[in-house]
């Protein structure tokens, strides 16, 4: 039985719960369609495919698109077999109670919370200093590939545990090995995990711009080896917007490129964990 | 489906060799104990039903019998499990062996997320088996076996888990024979199953009759009383659990020794 009191209530908590989210999707909205408005207008192939010219202020985004490009394949490349590896580490050959996995574990998390600025200028003293790789593009997407491990081990860490007890049962029971299990039954089931670890940590990637700015530095050449500095598209706006007088318009439409980068990204992982799920696993 | 019912004539011959001989088995989780002092045997291609409540250990039981009970942590495990010339608890002996000759199925059908036909041929590849055209044969000769041939003969390179319950169930039985196990260890095979799959696979368990020593764990008394040549007993005492009865499956139902096995069987406890 509903007493009108409790009626009311109802109706006052669904108006906070739908205030929130118009909240939220309004702020969204804002946002996109500011970028939109300022940035749609200016780009055209050849804004794509041209030099930055006048400090940005004229020409295109090309070389800034390429060192983007580098820098997150630098990322990637050092990032996914690490990250498989430690996850399958921690999942796989420690138990919850072991001492050195719990060490791992909580080291992870705290540098999952580490403002990027300090990652920043670790990598200016490791990979660019030490290492003696200076502002590079190698020394970005390393630095970069750092902030992100935290984040893509613990995702996919936490899809091989949330794999039922009994495929793992199931191939023990069939006389498989633990590589065996690992390889042919627990990694195809991770999948949707590891696209996921994978588009968060691109995501925050892309988005990095304090850590590269010590790494990869400024340089807006096309860059010529791993060795070169370039800078990535998220520098590209911050300095267009913070130190170029008049390169508001095109900070506005390379912020577009980034987000259509981003949405394209999130959209292709999104696909790939259905397509994969639809023919590999639960239709069920 | 070509599986015949063979409810009818069933050829019980009573003294049969044991292949398995469990003496005094106890089991304990850290200080929990949870099978105490269990000694029975298995005997050679028959079919013993394991029956009791849940708690009573009867998973627990089967696990140790493959040694899939190493996977569970703090566990500590004293008394003799006799196969062949092992103890299959001695630690030193090779699991992927024992395993390969003792295979089981699973309550909740679990076939890898692959296609049927990589189901049934990873096991295969990884015990050795490379040659493709024996590999062939022998996926189809175990999935005519378990009755599945005709239902997924187009359908070989797609998903296993496109398959009904019950049809996952059977190529589970499938991917278990294609080893040629000596015995089946099966815990509770059709309870997540529909009335109609869960009969699919008593058919198949009764066709195998005679080929595979099988040993099931079932709720389903009159389950155990139809398909059981032996059946054993187990009940939760001072919170462990133990062996009741074991005995011809006829004479528990029809004739049980222990006061517990009677009210059990006939509904009053359990």
């Amino acid at each position: 039985m509903h007493s009108f009191g409790s009626y009311k209530r109802e109706w006052f908590s669904s108006c906070i719960v739908w205030l929130a989210a118009l909240l939220i999707s309004g702020i969204f909205f804002w946002l996109i369609s500011g970028i939109l408005w300022h940035g749609t207008g200016r780009i055209t192939l050849q804004f794509l495919t041209s030099s930055t010219l006048n400090a940005g202020r004229s020409g295109g985004i090309a070389p800034i698109i390429v060192s983007t490009g580098l820098i997150l394949l630098v990322c990637m490349s050092v990032a996914i077999p690490i990250g498989l590896g430690t996850a399958i580490l921690l999942s796989e050959f420690t138990s919850n109670d072991n001492i050195p996995g719990k060490i791992i574990r909580r080291s992870l998390d705290v540098l999952a919370g580490i403002p990027s600025i300090v990652f920043g200028l670790f990598g200016n003293v490791f990979f660019c200093k030490m290492l003696g790789l200076g502002f590079s593009i190698l020394s970005g997407g390393l630095t970069l590939a750092c902030m992100v491990l935290p984040i893509f081990i613990r995702s996919v860490e936490e899809g091989l545990r949330s794999i039922s007890i009994e495929y793992r049962l199931g191939a023990g029971a069939l006389g498989l090995t633990k590589t065996a299990t690992l390889f042919r039954v627990l990694l195809p089931l991770a999948v949707p995990a590891i696209v996921a670890g994978l588009t968060l940590g691109i995501g925050r990637a892309l988005a990095e711009t304090a850590a590269l700015i010590f790494t990869s530095g400024y340089v807006d050449r096309y860059p010529e080896s791993l060795f070169d500095s370039g800078r990535s598209l998220s520098i590209h706006i911050y300095d267009l917007s913070m130190n170029v007088a008049g390169g508001d318009k095109n900070a506005y439409s390379s912020a577009l490129v980034l987000l259509v980068m981003v949405l394209v990204i999130n959209e292709l992982s999104t696909w790939i964990s259905q397509h994969y799920l639809k023919h590999r696993t639960a239709t069920e | 489906m070509n599986i015949e019912t063979q409810n009818e004539v069933r050829p019980r011959k009573t003294a049969k060799k044991s292949i398995i001989n469990i003496e005094n088995l106890t089991l304990r989780y850290g200080n929990h104990l949870i099978l105490n002092d269990i000694t029975f045997p298995i005997k050679d291609r028959s079919i013993t039903t394991l029956i009791g409540p849940s708690g009573a250990g009867k998973t627990s039981f089967l696990l140790c019998l493959n040694r899939l009970i190493d996977m569970v942590s703090k566990k500590t495990i004293s008394g003799l499990i006799e196969y062949e010339t092992y103890n299959v608890l001695d630690p030193k002996i090779d699991v992927i062996y024992l395993r390969k000759k003792i295979g089981m199925i699973f309550q909740k059908p679990n076939p890898f997320p692959v296609s049927i036909w990589k189901n049934l041929e990873i096991p295969l590849r990884e015990h050795g088996v490379k040659d493709k055209k024996k590999i062939s044969q022998i996926i189809e000769e175990n999935l005519k076996n378990v009755g599945l041939w005709d239902e997924v003969k187009d359908r070989l390179h797609r998903s296993a888990f496109a398959l009904s319950g019950g049809q996952q169930q059977r190529l589970c039985i499938a991917r278990a024979l294609v080893l040629k196990p000596q015995i089946l260890l099966m815990d509770e095979p059709c309870s997540a199953l529909d009335p109609v799959s869960s009969g699919v696979i008593e058919d198949l368990i009764q066709k195998l009759r005679g080929q595979y020593t099988i040993f099931v764990v079932t709720h389903n008394l009159a389950q155990a009383k139809r398909i059981g040549d032996y059946t054993a007993l187990f009940w939760v005492k001072n919170n462990c659990g133990c062996l009741v009865e074991y005995g011809d499956t006829d004479q528990v139902f029809n004739k049980p020794r222990h006061e517990i096995t009677s009210a059990y069987i006939n509904g009053k406890r359990g």
